[in-house]
């Protein structure tokens, strides 16, 4: 079997205004079933997918934000958030939904998922990346 | 008139458009990803303080609920309402403008 490759989902669109944030998490929970190097990553208005308290029970719509915390048992557990558009959204790490992990080689010990990165250092995860998917 | 904005302010111009044009005294309704328009501390949250002298602003409950957006975390003068109230708004003025 060859190399598993790095794959990034770049999502940038809020959660209920279009389709692009639930059909971009059911590619996502898709392709982790083919063991590849798969990471997330929220930049812009993409960073409204993860907030926390979402009930949309009043809209008549689904809410798909819960599938999120399925993440970390299909082992995508590194979702890259952009220090600087949660910023400009008035945001901070706290208003996100706490995702987490547990590590198999760590005494299923429970780990955070979401890694609060500046613009400098997701550029230099997108330049690491074999294939991009933008959502 | 009611004016009614549908789109995120980060990712389209139709809040910044609405309220360049609005005329004093006039409603403007933030509805579906509008709402994210009355977030306070954010990068647009000047521009709507600002319009708040002369238009009265109101955001969508239902659509506030289902993004997560407590009344905490909005602008202070933005008034929320619900399905009924953008009823009211609608039935209040003569004319709807939907910014889309």
């Amino acid at each position: 079997m060859s190399e598993a490759k790095k794959f990034m989902y770049i999502n940038r669109h809020a959660p209920c205004g279009t389709v692009y944030g639930v059909e971009g998490l059911e590619v996502v929970l898709i392709s982790a079933a083919f063991e590849q190097d798969i990471c997330m990553a929220f930049i812009g208005d993409g960073v409204f997918q993860l907030k926390q308290n979402q009930d949309t029970a009043d809209t008549g719509m689904k809410n798909f934000s819960p599938a999120y915390r399925a993440l970390g048992d299909y082992e995508v557990n590194r979702l890259y958030v952009e220090h600087e558009s949660l910023e400009e959204r008035g945001l901070t790490e706290d208003d996100l939904m706490p995702l987490t992990w547990e590590d198999e080689d760590d005494d299923w010990a429970e780990k955070p998922s979401i890694y609060i990165v500046d613009r400098a250092q997701l550029s230099d995860l997108i330049e690491e990346q074999d294939i991009i998917l933008n959502f | 008139m009611l004016h009614t904005v549908n789109k995120s302010p980060f990712e389209s111009s139709s809040l910044k458009t609405c309220l360049s044009l609005a005329k004093s005294g006039s409603d403007v309704l933030l509805i579906e990803d509008g709402v994210y328009g009355a977030l306070s501390g954010s990068a647009h949250t000047a521009l709507l303080t600002e319009a708040l002298g002369q238009v009265r602003v109101y955001a969508l409950g239902p659509d506030l609920k289902a993004r997560g957006l407590s009344e905490d975390k909005l602008i202070p003068g933005i008034k929320v309402v619900g399905y009924d109230g953008f009823v009211e708004l609608a039935c209040a003025n003569d004319k709807i403008q939907n910014w889309l």
